[in-house]
């Protein structure tokens, strides 16, 4: 299979196998007008199996949503056709409006401008609770 | 930043010692606290009803000299208009110096509090937190046990919806030589995450049970709860599970003689109306250390506002 380098833009790799799809959707890759490809299963020496996701724009992405999804990731930033940086991504301790609470009790449940607002509570189990109502996340 | 408490564990162990000591010399000097809150106004937000809290914080601002604005219920309240928590909380800054707030949905007093430019109390939000009832829950232990130590304390009844419960029991979670042992019907057990997180992290030993009169000589403390009808979505599921547990004086036969029974109120049958005049039972002096607590609460908060 062949996919062609990107001039200017980011490679999201070292993506563990199965999480590209996820990322891609939250990261709202779906309805974005940008060429993107979504690379599932690729041989990897370091891995095994890896998913990699190319944007072919440079566009900012919330590394936030990367560190929730698989802090493995590393997202490389590209420019006429050269690596320019590579960042490794980090567990975020808070995640502001990357996932909703779905808990019907929550008062975000009612009052639609607050910011739907995860904390890190556990990090061994990657927990994260609403701050308002203390409900897990539920991916 | 203004400090506001909108879970108990906003407080350390040492800021609970200092809350439960101010509170005892309320009862035994309260003159020397009339006019402690002179000219300060306690606003009482209560988006749902509430008898005991809402009533008690007004109290507790009285004894203190203090004077107090506010609704009882969200429908003499510009929320009934649409206006946002954060918009309330910022309005009603202006016309008080500390809020007490009850609002059904989980997470509201910390919007408030996101907001508001005075300390707010958390009086309850929907099934989640009420740390003035676990303050209130504290100060009843230790006046009547002397200390906060050493004691087995028992759960009895709906242990899966009851905030009161998980709240005491991560309060007493740090605490030296606590045991619990948690009585309910298998449907309203304890959440395996309060389990988890609280009791077997911080290796508070438990005992669970669905047998009442198995564990009742062992416990210095039965905190008993109500069924509470607001929490289920299923009406048949209350039906068949609010008479699980009725506390009546044939069951205390074998309790110890300086058992301490304990109730957040309101009951509906839980605990016979026999119990009442048993030196055993505490509820209603738990009703009046409420007030107590709250007056020693709203001084703290208002002293470290002052003091900016």
């Amino acid at each position: 299979m062949r996919i062609d380098s990107i001039q200017n833009g980011i490679v999201i790799d070292h993506i563990s196998a199965g999480h590209g799809m996820e990322l891609y959707e939250l990261l709202g890759l779906r309805n974005a007008d940008l060429p993107v490809a979504m690379i599932m299963n690729v041989v990897s020496k370091r891995m095994g199996r890896k998913d990699i996701i190319k944007i072919d724009a440079d566009i900012p992405v919330n590394l936030d949503v990367i560190g929730y999804v698989d802090p493995k990731a590393t997202v490389n930033y590209i420019k006429d056709g050269e690596l320019v940086k590579k960042v490794n991504i980090q567990i975020p301790k808070m995640l502001t409006n990357v996932l909703r609470c779905k808990n019907p009790r929550c008062i975000t449940s009612v009052e639609q401008e607050l910011d739907h607002v995860f904390k890190l509570t556990d990090e061994k189990n990657k927990v994260y609770r609403c701050i308002y109502c203390e409900a897990k996340a539920g991916k | 930043m203004i400090r506001s408490i909108l879970d108990v564990l906003d407080l350390s162990v040492e800021e609970i010692e200092d809350l439960i000591n101010l509170a005892c010399d309320i009862i035994e000097h309260p003159a020397n606290y009339a006019e402690a809150c002179h000219g300060k106004t306690l606003a009482t937000l209560f988006f749902e009803p509430s008898t005991r809290t809402r009533l008690s914080f007004e109290a507790a601002m009285y004894g203190l000299g203090g004077n107090v604005l506010g609704f009882s219920e969200a429908q003499s309240s510009s929320a009934a208009k649409g206006e946002s928590v954060a918009d309330t909380a910022r309005t009603v800054s202006c016309y008080s110096d500390i809020i007490a707030m009850r609002h059904p949905k989980e997470g509201a007093p910390r919007v408030a509090a996101a907001h508001a430019t005075v300390p707010v109390i958390n009086a309850g939000d929907g099934g989640h937190n009420h740390p003035t009832q676990t303050l209130t829950d504290l100060l009843t232990i230790y006046r009547e046990k002397g200390a906060i130590e050493n004691l087995t304390v028992g759960f009895c009844g709906d242990l899966k919806f009851g905030r009161t419960v998980h709240s005491l029991i991560n309060a007493l979670s740090r605490y030296t030589g606590i045991k619990i042992v948690l009585i309910s019907p298998m449907e309203l057990k304890l959440p395996s995450y309060v389990k988890k997180d609280v009791l077997k992290d911080k290796g508070i030993p438990y005992v669970q049970t669905t047998d009442f009169e198995s564990v009742i000589p062992d416990l210095d403390i039965l905190y008993m709860t109500r069924v509470q009808r607001e929490r289920f979505f299923n009406e048949e599921d209350y039906l068949r599970l609010k008479d699980s547990y009725i506390l009546d004086p044939k069951k205390l036969t074998n309790a110890k003689k300086d058992l301490c029974i304990m109730h957040p109120l309101p009951r509906v049958n839980e605990i016979s109306t026999q119990i009442d005049s048993d030196p055993r039972a505490c509820y209603f002096k738990q009703v009046l250390n409420g007030k107590f607590i709250r007056m020693a609460l709203i001084l703290r908060l208002l002293e470290e506002a002052a003091k900016g």
